[in-house]
C-alpha cells in the first residue's frame, strides 16, 4: 500500500492535497493514528480517574483533627490498624461480601433460564418485546424503586395484606437483611440478564444440533456445551451484581435495619456525616482491593469479551 | 483483519508514568491544606483554640439580590409558605439541601461552604465545629433590624458570638420529644424509661446519631443518681461507658435507627414504631396527615437544639443571604415557622401572630415563657475533652462516634 | 429441540421474572395517585394532585433540565473517548491493551461510592470547585466504557476484510473510517450511547458527592425522600419519566438488542463462534 492508492479518478487527489499528505503519513506511521485516538480517553483516565483513585489511596493515611475535622497530613497506618482490629468492622466486611455472593448467585440462577428463553426459544418480536422489557427498569428511579419495595415489605403492608388474603400468616420483612437482599436481587436483575443473553445468543445453533447428533440429550447438553460458552457472559454479569451490591448505601439505608451495617455504610456515613475522609479512604481500600482480585479473576474466564 | 504493531506504548507509558508520579509528588508537597492556622487573630475559645475568619471584613450595607440563595437545611425549615413569598419579594431563588445531622451539616460546610453553599442552619453542637474550622464568615448584625426583638438569651449566645462577633444570627430552638401513637398509649408516658422498657421489643425508635449518647445520659441523671451525671454532654470515662451499655441494651428493642426525618414518620404511621424518639417536625406532619400521633416531653427533660443561621466563609451569593436573614428574623415569619415545624422562635414578638395564626400555639411551644422552660432542655452542645469545670477527663465527640458506631450500632 | 416440558416452564419462568421486575414499577406509577402525602396501604384515595403539583414545581424542572444537561454531555464525551479507544484497540495489537481495557472497565467495576469519594477527593485537593463540569466528569468517567464494550464488541463482529476491500477501492484512511467502519458500527454507537445517557440520567452515588449546590433529577428525589412530605410528587415524576422514555428504549431494542444482533450471528460461519 503506497501513497498512489489516493490518486483516484476525477483528479479529488489535486484538490484535497494536503489532506492525502497527512493521511499519507498517518498511513505509514500507524503509532500515529494510534496515538490521536488514545491520547484524549487515556489522559482523561490517568489524570483524572487514577490520579483521583491515587489521592484517595494517599488520604487513607492521613488523620484528622478530632474537633474542625479538617485533614491533617500525618502519615500513618492507624486508619487500617482500627479496622482490621476491631471485630465489629470485621464482621461488616464479612457480611457485605457474603451478601454481595448471595445476590450474585441468585441473580445468575434467575437470569439464565430467561436468557435462554430469549435467545433461543422467542420469536424476533418477542426477543425485542423481551428486551424493551428488561431496559425499561433501568429506567424508572432507582431511588423510587427501593421506595416501592419498602411499601410492599412494611408492617401491613402490600405483602402482608396478600399474606393474609391467601390465608398465610404474617411475615415482616421491613428492615431485615432479607428485604436488603431481596431489594438488591430485584435492582441488578437486568444487569446480569443482558451479558448471559448476549453470551447465549452467540452461540450458533449448528453447536448445539452437533451435540444432538453426536446422542446429549438435553440436559447433558445444557450442562457441557451450553454452560461453558456461556459462562463468560455470568462472570461478566457477576462483575456487577459483585460491585453493585459492595458498594450500595442507599438501599440498606432505607430498607435495612439495625443489623443492615455493609462497607457501603461505613464509606457513606464517615464522608457526609462524620466527616472522616481518610478513615473513609482506608475502608474504600478494602472493596478496591476485592474488586481487583474479582477483575483479574474473571479476566482469566474470559468475561471481558463478553461485558 | 489489519494488526499492526504499533511503537507507541513506551514513550506513552513513560508520560503516564511521569504524570502520575508528579501528581503524588504534588500531594506531598503542596499546601491546599484547609487546615487553617490563624495570622494573629485574637478570639480565644474552648483549649484557647481560636476563629480563624475572625477579622474579615463584614458587609456593610445590603447591595442588590445576586438572584440565588443555597442553603443548607434542615428538613421542615425551607417550605414552601415562606419560601415562596422571600422569592418574590427579593428575587433570590433557594436551592435547598437537606442535612439529617450536625455532622453532616459540618461536612457540607466545609472548606467555607466549599463556595457552594451560602448558610447553614446549624444546631449548637456544629456551630462551634464550624466556626473553629474557618468556614464561617462575621455577620454585621446591624443590617437585621429584627435581630433588636430578639429575647436577650438569643441574641448574642455562645454558640454563635465569639468575644462580640457575630457569625450568623439565632433562628429558632426545640426539644427532642417523646413521640408516642395515641392508639397504643391511652395517656401520655411521663418518663424516658419507656424506650428503654423490654416490653416494647421491635416497636422502638431513635435518631441514628452519635448524640443519642447524650439522651441516655441524660436518663441516667435521674435514674441512676449514684452516676454524677450534671451536664449530659460532659461525661467521664464511667458516665459514658454507663450510658453507652445503656444503648446498647436498648438496640433489641429497635427494629431501625432513623437517618431521614421521613422515615421516623414512614414507621409511625406504618406501625412500624409506636414509640420513639424524634423532632416536632415529624409530629407535626403525622398530625398533618391526622395520625394518631402524641408527643411530649417527659420529667427527666429532653435534650434539644438551638439553631443559627450562619453565613459561610466563602458566600457565593451574601446580599441575598442577609436578604433571607433579615426576612427569617421577622415575628411573622418566626411564628410560621414555628406554628408549622413545632418549635418555639426566637423572636419575643412572634407570640401574637402565632396565637392569631393558630389559637394558643404560643403557649403550646412555649413561645412566651421561654427561660424556664429553656432551662429544662439540655442544648446540644459538641462534647470536648475539657469539661466546663476545667478538667480534662471529659470524653471528647470523636470517642462518641467510634462507640456509637462500633458498640451500640 | 428442548422438550415440550421444559418450554413450557421456560415460558412460566419467563412470566414470573416480568412480575418480579415491573410489580414495583407499577406500584410507582399507582402510588402517585396517592392523595395522602405519606406512603401507606391501602391507598386512601386517588387523586391528580401530585401530578399537578409536579409540573408547577420549578425546582422539578430546573432538577430536570440539569439532569439531561448532564446526560447529554457525558453521552457525547463518552462517544467520541469511548469509540476512540475501541478502534485504537481494535486495529492496533500492542503491549498495553490489555491493561488499557482493564483500567476502561474500573469505573464500572469498583463500586460507585469509591469512584465518588475519589472524585470528590481530588476535586477538594485540585481546588476544582464542585458543578456541572464536576457532575459531568464523574458520568463521562462511567459511561466511556459502556460505549466501549458496545463498539468493540460490534468491531469484533465484523469483518476485517471490509476495511480492507474499502483500501483496495482507493479509499483514504478516514474514509474508510467515514465510509464502512462508521456505519458498521453506528447500531453499536447508538445503543452504547443510549444506554450510557440512562446511566447517566439515574445516576445518585456518584453524583451525590461531585454535585455542588444544585441538584439533578435523582439528587431532587434523594432531597424529597428525606422530607417525606411529598413522596406521591416523586412517584408523579419518575412515572412521566417512564413514560417518555419508552420510545428511546423501544429504539435502543431494535438497533442493538435482539434484532441487529440475531441478524450478524446468523452471518457468523460455524469456525468463529465463540471467539
Amino acid at each position: 500500500m503506497t501513497a498512489t492508492a489516493v490518486s483516484a479518478p476525477g483528479g479529488q487527489a489535486r484538490r484535497d492535497g494536503m489532506w492525502t499528505r497527512v493521511s499519507a503519513v498517518l498511513w505509514r506511521r500507524p503509532w500515529a493514528r494510534a496515538t490521536i485516538l488514545l491520547t484524549p480517553p487515556l489522559a482523561w483516565f490517568v489524570l483524572i480517574y487514577l490520579a483521583s483513585l491515587v489521592v484517595l489511596l494517599i488520604t487513607a493515611f492521613w488523620q484528622i483533627n478530632p474537633f474542625t475535622t479538617n485533614i491533617e497530613r500525618i502519615w500513618s497506618f492507624g486508619n487500617f490498624t482500627t479496622i482490621f482490629t476491631s471485630s465489629a468492622y470485621r464482621g461488616i466486611i464479612l457480611r457485605t461480601v457474603g451478601m454481595a455472593a448471595a445476590v450474585t448467585v441468585v441473580d445468575a440462577t434467575v437470569a439464565f433460564p430467561f436468557a435462554y428463553f430469549m435467545a433461543r426459544i422467542a420469536s424476533p418480536r418477542t426477543r425485542t418485546g423481551l428486551f424493551v422489557a428488561i431496559l425499561l427498569p433501568l429506567w424508572a428511579s432507582y431511588l423510587a424503586k427501593i421506595y416501592s419495595w419498602l411499601v410492599m415489605f412494611t408492617h401491613d403492608g402490600i405483602l402482608d395484606w396478600s399474606l393474609g388474603k391467601i390465608g398465610l400468616s404474617q411475615i415482616h420483612l421491613i428492615y431485615t437483611n432479607w428485604a436488603v437482599f431481596a431489594v438488591f436481587c430485584y435492582l441488578w436483575l437486568p444487569f446480569m440478564i443482558i451479558p448471559v443473553y448476549a453470551a447465549l445468543e452467540r452461540i450458533p445453533p449448528s453447536q448445539i444440533e452437533a451435540s444432538q447428533d453426536l446422542g446429549g440429550r438435553t440436559w447433558r447438553t445444557m450442562r457441557e456445551i451450553l454452560l461453558p460458552l456461556a459462562l463468560p457472559g455470568i462472570v461478566a454479569g457477576s462483575i456487577f451484581t459483585f460491585s453493585l451490591t459492595l458498594g450500595d448505601y442507599i438501599t440498606p439505608l432505607l430498607v435495612g435495619g439495625t443489623s443492615a451495617q455493609f462497607m457501603g455504610n461505613v464509606i457513606y456515613s464517615n464522608i457526609g456525616i462524620a466527616n472522616n475522609v481518610p478513615f473513609a479512604a482506608a475502608m474504600a481500600c478494602i472493596p478496591v482491593i476485592i474488586m481487583a482480585a474479582y477483575l483479574l479473576g474473571a479476566r482469566s474466564l474470559g468475561a471481558f469479551e463478553a461485558i | 483483519m489489519m494488526i499492526t504493531r504499533a511503537r507507541i506504548t513506551r514513550p506513552m507509558k513513560i508520560t503516564m508514568a511521569l504524570a502520575a508520579t508528579s501528581l503524588v509528588a504534588a500531594a506531598c508537597s503542596s499546601s491546599t491544606s484547609s487546615n487553617s492556622s490563624s495570622p494573629g487573630t485574637s478570639s480565644a475559645g474552648p483549649s484557647g483554640l481560636t476563629v480563624p475568619t475572625a477579622n474579615l471584613p463584614v458587609l456593610q450595607k445590603i447591595g442588590k439580590g445576586e438572584g440565588q440563595l443555597n442553603l443548607i437545611a434542615w428538613e421542615g425549615y425551607l417550605q414552601p409558605q415562606w419560601v415562596k413569598p422571600f422569592e418574590q419579594q427579593t428575587g433570590c431563588q433557594v436551592n435547598g439541601k437537606y442535612a439529617g445531622s450536625s455532622d453532616e451539616m459540618v461536612a457540607l460546610m466545609k472548606d467555607g461552604g466549599g463556595g457552594q453553599y451560602d448558610m447553614v442552619s446549624s444546631s449548637g453542637d456544629a456551630d462551634l465545629r464550624i466556626l473553629y474550622a474557618g468556614d464561617a464568615h462575621p455577620v454585621n448584625i446591624n443590617l437585621i433590624p429584627s435581630w433588636k426583638q430578639f429575647f436577650p438569651a438569643f441574641q448574642s449566645p455562645p454558640f454563635n458570638t465569639i468575644n462580640g462577633v457575630h457569625y450568623g444570627i439565632s433562628l429558632q430552638w426545640g426539644p427532642n420529644v417523646l413521640m408516642y401513637n395515641t392508639k397504643d398509649f391511652a395517656t401520655a408516658p411521663t418518663s424516658w424509661s419507656v424506650i428503654y422498657n423490654p416490653k416494647y421489643k421491635g416497636q422502638v425508635t431513635v435518631p441514628d446519631n452519635p448524640i443519642q449518647i447524650a439522651d441516655a445520659a441524660l436518663y441516667l441523671k435521674t435514674s441512676t443518681p449514684s452516676l454524677g451525671i450534671t451536664d449530659p454532654y460532659e461525661l467521664t470515662q464511667p458516665q459514658f461507658q454507663a450510658a453507652v451499655n445503656l444503648l446498647a441494651q436498648q438496640r433489641p428493642l429497635i427494629e431501625k435507627y432513623w437517618d431521614l426525618a421521613s422515615q421516623e414518620i414512614f414507621d409511625f404511621k406504618n406501625g412500624n414504631a409506636i414509640v420513639g424518639a424524634g423532632w416536632p417536625y415529624q409530629v407535626s406532619t403525622l398530625k398533618a396527615d391526622k395520625f394518631s400521633i402524641g408527643s411530649v416531653v417527659p420529667a427527666e427533660g429532653a435534650t434539644g437544639w438551638a439553631d443559627t443561621w450562619m453565613l459561610a466563609a466563602k458566600a457565593p451569593h451574601p446580599n441575598c443571604a442577609y436578604m433571607w436573614m433579615a426576612y427569617i428574623s421577622t415575628p411573622k415569619v418566626q411564628a410560621e415557622q414555628a406554628i408549622n415545624y413545632g418549635e418555639t422562635p426566637d423572636n419575643s414578638q412572634a407570640c401574637a401572630y402565632m396565637n392569631q395564626m393558630q389559637a394558643g400555639s404560643c403557649a403550646e411551644y412555649h413561645a412566651n415563657a421561654p427561660l424556664s422552660y429553656l432551662a429544662s432542655i439540655s442544648l446540644w452542645k459538641t462534647p470536648l475533652a475539657t469539661c466546663d469545670n476545667g478538667k480534662t477527663d471529659c470524653v471528647p465527640y470523636s470517642e462518641w462516634v467510634s462507640a456509637w458506631n462500633t458498640e451500640v450500632k | 429441540m428442548e422438550p415440550k416440558a421444559l418450554r413450557v416452564g421456560l415460558r412460566i419462568w419467563v412470566v414470573l421474572v416480568l412480575a418480579f421486575l415491573f410489580i414495583p414499577i407499577i406500584l410507582i406509577v399507582l402510588y402517585s395517585f396517592n392523595r395522602s402525602n405519606i406512603e401507606s396501604w391501602p391507598i386512601p384515595s386517588f387523586s391528580w394532585h401530585w401530578y399537578n403539583v409536579a409540573f408547577h414545581d420549578p425546582q422539578v424542572r430546573s432538577a430536570f433540565l440539569l439532569s439531561i444537561r448532564v446526560a447529554l454531555y457525558a453521552t457525547v464525551l463518552a462517544v467520541l473517548l469511548g469509540s476512540a479507544v475501541a478502534f485504537a484497540l481494535y486495529k492496533y495489537k500492542f503491549f498495553g491493551s490489555e491493561a488499557i481495557s482493564f483500567l476502561l472497565v474500573l469505573p464500572l467495576a469498583l463500586p460507585g461510592i469509591i469512584t465518588g469519594i475519589a472524585l470528590n477527593s481530588f476535586f477538594s485537593f485540585t481546588g476544582i470547585q464542585l458543578g456541572t463540569i464536576t457532575i459531568v466528569i464523574g458520568h463521562t468517567t462511567f459511561c466511556i466504557v459502556v460505549v466501549f464494550n458496545n463498539v468493540i464488541a460490534r468491531l469484533r463482529r465484523t469483518s476485517g476484510s471490509l476495511a480492507e476491500a474499502s483500501s483496495d477501492l482507493g479509499a483514504r484512511g478516514w474514509q474508510t473510517l467515514r465510509f464502512v467502519t462508521l456505519p458498521l458500527s453506528a447500531t453499536a454507537l447508538v445503543s452504547g450511547a443510549l444506554l450510557a445517557f440512562a446511566l447517566s440520567f439515574d445516576e445518585v452515588i456518584v453524583t451525590v458527592f461531585t454535585a455542588g449546590a444544585q441538584n439533578t433529577l435523582p439528587l431532587w428525589i434523594f432531597g424529597a425522600i428525606r422530607l417525606g412530605q411529598q413522596l406521591p410528587e416523586v412517584n408523579a415524576v419518575v412515572s412521566i419519566v417512564i413514560l417518555l422514555t419508552i420510545i428511546p428504549v423501544v429504539l435502543a431494542a431494535r438497533l442493538a438488542g435482539a434484532g441487529a444482533v440475531t441478524r450478524s450471528a446468523r452471518g457468523v460461519p460455524v469456525g468463529e463462534a465463540g471467539s
